[in-house]
């Protein structure tokens, strides 16, 4: 049905809410006395993962799993990696172990669209440098649609790196895709070259877009990605970004009473999120992690599940 | 020629609300009452099915029937043989079905997987203390050890021929038809679905 996602874009509305109705029947599984199913039994999965990650790759494993696919994990660390292995080697190493679907995580934007010319099975992105992250675009528009009830012609603010975030680029594709209104808030050292040309709305004040918002998505800031230029050359302190772009108590009394706060994580509690918030009632971000397996096994049965 | 070489009416609506209460009956009788028991319909068909039958037995004898809907799409042993396919919804009653007697509920019995397929699903969601099954029409061609225990209508089949059921909640009307031909991709044969019918 879907033969690789790697891209957000890549989705119709069509194909996007068969995704997001296939999560809503996975979800089921999660409360049953035997939380796995058949489906994918025979099936091999495997973890690639170049980055560091707890939660999209344990979310991955847990999403195979329950489905009795077989999974390998592999991370670059302990690997052939460390000793120079090639992407296409690793790739066609891979392939003939008879990998169904490689899930991959890779530094370098655009590295699972390449591994998805060298073999034959399904490849799904699971975060390539600061270009994509589609999956966990569709989980949180699963969260949004499951507390909110739709997405179309909800107000969806996202807030913070959109510079180096690719969930943020990922659910302006998809929310878009979707009929979601988005704004970009961040500052200015922190938003890409062109972000004009998305199908969002950009401010620089946090204030004043978070009055008519249904959902407020904070970044995380990347102090990994931000030290190569030296974090002061992005914003001056964490204090001051806090100041202008982290969600506090006050800012959230001031959002409809409806608004729902989410985060990707990992979270960076009293930058751009107080704990107060992260861990108030209109918080989602743990269900967005549980969300995470669903929205996975959805489309990891998409994928597998037939021909 | 035994079989008939256009499209013709099996059950009309009155009989299929007949046949509805006939197996209503059947099942208070051959389970004394109904007490336990959980009616589970089978999509899409099962499912409407399911709840005529609870909705009869109700005014037969004044029990309440739970009814649930049971998806079986991933627990199909033909998966691999098409592109993946949408999956339905699933609703166990709140009360579960461990110890209570499952009465499975499809409009058509053929070569039994989607039987053998719901009750591999039930054993993940519990320990039922009997299954039973019902159906609308049974048109045989079995390719499993699989009976029903309530049948509304044994309808001799060829296997190039099709049985299509409509009732009002999903079709609009109520009426089972017998044509000939098959989609080839229901036919038994390549092991696919049973209520398959030309969309």
């Amino acid at each position: 049905m879907i033969a690789h996602l790697l891209s957000a874009a890549d989705l119709d509305a069509a194909t996007a809410t068969l995704v997001l109705d296939t999560a809503g029947e996975m979800a089921g599984v999660a409360d049953r006395e035997v939380k796995k199913l058949p489906t994918l039994r025979g099936r091999t999965v495997v973890n690639l993962f170049y980055e560091d990650s707890t939660r999209t790759r344990t979310s991955f494993e847990v999403a195979a799993k329950r489905l009795s696919a077989d999974v390998i994990n592999f991370s670059a660390k302990g690997s052939s990696v460390s000793k120079g292995e090639s992407l296409k080697d690793t790739a066609l190493t891979l392939q003939a172990m008879g990998a169904d679907a490689v899930v991959i995580r890779h530094e370098a934007s655009g590295a699972p669209h390449r591994l998805a010319r060298w073999i034959d099975g399904s490849v799904i992105n699971a975060g390539d440098g600061t270009h994509e992250h589609p999956t966990q675009a569709l989980l949180d528009a699963y969260t949004m649609r499951s507390r909110l009830g739709r997405l179309a012609g909800l107000h969806v603010v996202i807030v913070g790196d959109v510079l180096h975030s690719r969930v943020a680029r990922s659910n302006v594709h998809l929310l878009h895709t979707l009929g979601a209104k988005v704004t970009l808030v961040a500052p200015p050292t922190l938003l890409p070259v062109g972000v004009g040309s998305w199908p969002a709305a950009v401010s620089y004040d946090l204030d004043s877009a978070l009055s008519g918002a249904d959902v407020v998505m904070m970044l995380r800031v990347q102090r990994e990605r931000l030290s190569g230029g030296g974090r002061d050359s992005f914003f001056p302190s964490d204090r001051e970004y806090s100041r202008r772009y982290g969600l506090d108590d006050a800012r959230l009394r001031r959002m409809p009473a409806h608004a729902i706060v989410m985060h990707p994580g990992p979270m960076n509690r009293g930058v751009e999120i107080t704990a107060e918030v992260a861990d108030s009632a209109r918080s989602t971000i743990v269900e967005q992690v549980g969300n995470g397996v669903s929205v996975r096994m959805a489309v990891l049965y998409l994928m597998l599940g037939g021909l | 020629m035994a079989y008939p070489q256009t499209t013709k009416t099996i059950l009309t609506a009155a009989d299929i609300s007949r046949t509805v209460d006939r197996i209503a009956h059947q099942i208070l009788e051959k389970t004394e009452g109904a007490r336990d028991a959980v009616l589970l319909g089978i999509p899409t068909r099962g499912f409407p099915l399911a709840r005529r039958l609870a909705g009869r037995i109700a005014t037969f004898e004044d029990v309440s029937i739970p009814v649930g809907v049971l998806d079986v799409t991933l627990y199909r042993d033909d998966l691999r043989m098409r592109a993946a396919r949408a999956i339905g919804k699933t609703q166990i009653p709140p009360a579960g079905i461990d110890g209570r007697l499952v009465i499975l509920v499809d409009d058509v019995l053929f070569s039994g997987r989607t039987v053998r397929a719901a009750l591999d699903a039930l054993g993940d969601l519990g320990r039922p203390r009997a299954v039973q099954l019902a159906v609308l029409v049974d048109r045989g061609h079995r390719e499993l050890p699989i009976r029903a225990d309530y049948v509304g209508k044994n309808i001799p089949t060829s296997l190039s021929e099709s049985v299509r059921v409509r009732l009002s909640e999903t079709d609009g009307a109520d009426e089972v038809q017998l044509y000939p031909g098959t989609d080839t991709s229901a036919a038994p044969a390549t092991g696919a679905a049973e209520r398959r019918v030309v969309a």
